[in-house]
């Protein structure tokens, strides 16, 4: 368990000109949590992850480990307690004159291990980040991916309960980014690790995140569970993250780059239908058109699993017999499914 | 052979156990105040990289205090200061000539240089690698071992081959304090008498010694660079 409570961190520069990074952020991480803290730049995100391991020390406010508030410790005590939260970077920060190997073991120099059971540890490690064959290999021989393959391996070194990743994926290919996103998500059930992701990329959140927070200007404007997140994002900001991912969100896009492309009559309806609820077996759209005597067009459908459930939903064209098309829109709301009229001439979204 | 040699460079073979004197006597200097220089610069360099603001030991007073000292020292021209700490080396070495009255100017001279080549091999050290053995939770003194140290290698060689190589021509400036060498030999013979085989000698032999500081400097660098 990892609680944050009223953080401000204020950055001087010993004048009269100071930023407030941090201003009185509370976060709450459960126990076998993949969390993840989303924003852009500049947001704090980063700021807010080293407080965890005190990188940064905050201005005020504590930050509490299983119960004990670790700005109260002593260098020492603190450097015990680090040793218990692994971090990965954006840039790796492996040590260049080491080897793959050498860079596992220096976590556990003072580990009080026999130097069998250190190298034994270190190829373990190796092997569940599935690097066995580059043991000696240096980290300028190597891939981004890999390099960071051999830093989560160094940050499990001394089988911490918490992992800090910060922006781990940014420097990477999206194939990459994907097998890394796989493996920190293996750790994490496999392990029973508790994963801080600090993240820019709203994909990186739906696919391994249980929780989220959403970060603007030094502060949290939004939290939750992911899946609640993106079924019902009430922010702007998070609103904004969320259409970087989804397809239904680009319809505007389309719309105004195609013009001829989509023909809608003047009665036509179109609306862009999101399953709030974590079941989406009804066949819905089939049943609206029967029930109402419609044809529902579908223009575009992005249906993802989230959190381990389906979300997401259709942009569909209804015509019909308006009086139907208001029944069906009213059916679907008491089905659970939100409904955004889309009214593209005036090229805004009217929330029904 | 020997007679060719006396006809080549006949002040030289004349005085050629002065020549030799001249060299182990330079040697002698570099080798007593660059074991000094590298041990003093060493820490300091270590000294200032840690206690710089935003270091791993940050202490902006210890910092201030050697930074001012270190500037103070390497712009007093090392001609200036073989004179001026004749006194010290008086109350230090017992005297202040021979090679044990160089000794002390030597080190004064050589230290702030390469206190500042050690801050800056040590100031290539990325931020993220300290970043990341902190939060390893290693102490200050492991990163300072385990970490810069270790990871600068190759550029501690690099100041250190400088160093050396600076050291040498100041001990041949250390001659003024009569402590002989190399230099002190070019100066009085080769100079004041016009005996130019003896300045070309002495020249000869700095190339090569400059070489071989240089070659093995190069060496080690290479041998510690995995990039």
């Amino acid at each position: 368990m990892i609680e944050l409570e009223n953080i401000v961190k204020t950055f001087s520069d010993g004048g009269e000109n100071s930023v407030e990074a941090l201003k009185n952020v509370s976060v709450s991480i459960n126990d076998g949590d993949i969390y993840g803290i989303i924003g852009f730049s500049g947001a704090g995100k980063s700021t807010l992850v080293r407080c965890i391991n005190l990188l940064e020390k905050p201005s005020s406010g504590t930050v509490k480990i299983d119960g004990i508030d670790i700005t109260e410790l002593k260098p020492k005590e603190l450097r015990e307690e680090r040793k218990k939260i692994g971090m990965i970077f954006q840039h790796f920060n492996l040590m260049p004159s080491r080897t793959v190997i050498e860079n596992i073991i220096l976590p556990l120099k003072h580990s009080g291990l026999s130097k069998e059971e250190i190298y034994g540890r270190a190829r373990y490690l190796l092997g569940l980040v599935e690097l066995s064959d580059k043991e000696n290999a240096y980290p300028a021989e190597l891939s981004g991916g890999q390099k960071q393959r051999v830093a989560i391996a160094r940050a499990l070194a001394n089988n911490p309960k918490i992992l800090l990743s910060d922006e781990a994926t940014s420097a990477l290919d999206p194939q990459t980014t994907d097998s890394i996103l796989k493996l920190l998500k293996k750790l994490n059930s496999k392990l029973n690790i508790t994963i801080v992701v600090i993240t820019h990329e709203m994909d990186v959140i739906k696919q391994i995140c249980n929780k989220v927070a959403v970060m603007d200007q030094g502060e949290v404007v939004e939290t939750g569970d992911v899946f609640d997140i993106f079924a019902n994002p009430q922010e702007k900001l998070t609103k904004d993250f969320i259409k970087t991912t989804s397809n239904l969100y680009k319809l505007e896009d389309i719309l105004s780059d195609n013009p001829d492309g989509i023909s809608i009559q003047a009665d036509d309806v179109v609306a862009r239908l999101t399953y709030l609820k974590k079941d989406v077996s009804e066949p819905i759209i089939s049943t609206v058109t029967k029930k109402f005597d419609l044809n529902l067009n579908i223009l575009l459908a992005d249906v993802e699993i989230v959190s381990g459930a389906p979300i997401g939903g259709t942009v569909v064209i209804f015509s019909g017999d308006p009086k139907n098309i208001e029944g069906a829109i009213k059916y679907l709301k008491d089905k659970s499914v939100r409904v955004d009229i889309i009214n593209f001439d005036k090229e805004t979204d009217k929330n029904e | 052979m020997n007679n060719s040699f006396a006809e080549l460079a006949p002040n030289l073979s004349d005085k050629w156990a002065d020549f030799i004197q001249a060299i182990i006597d330079t040697f002698i200097m570099e080798l007593w105040a660059g074991a000094i220089v590298f041990i003093i610069g060493f820490i300091f360099g270590i000294i200032l990289t840690v206690t710089r603001s935003g270091g791993i030991l940050e202490n902006k007073y210890i910092y201030k205090v050697l930074d001012i000292i270190t500037n103070l020292f390497r712009s007093i021209p090392f001609i200036i200061l073989l004179t001026a700490l004749m006194p010290l080396s008086r109350l230090l070495m017992g005297t202040a000539i021979y090679i044990r009255g160089a000794i002390v100017p030597l080190v004064f001279g050589a230290v702030p240089f390469f206190t500042r080549q050690v801050q800056s091999a040590l100031a290539q050290t990325s931020d993220g690698l300290i970043e990341a053995a902190t939060a390893m939770g290693l102490s200050p003194f492991d990163i300072i071992i385990r970490v810069y140290l270790r990871e600068s290698i190759g550029p501690l060689a690099r100041a250190t081959t400088i160093t050396a190589i600076s050291l040498l021509g100041l001990t041949a400036m250390a001659g003024v304090v009569g402590a002989g060498g190399l230099g002190d030999f070019a100066i009085r013979y080769g100079h004041d008498r016009n005996m130019t085989d003896i300045t070309w000698a002495t020249v000869i032999v700095l190339v090569i010694v400059v070489s071989v500081f240089q070659f093995a400097g190069d060496k080690v660098a290479k041998k510690n660079s995995h990039d």
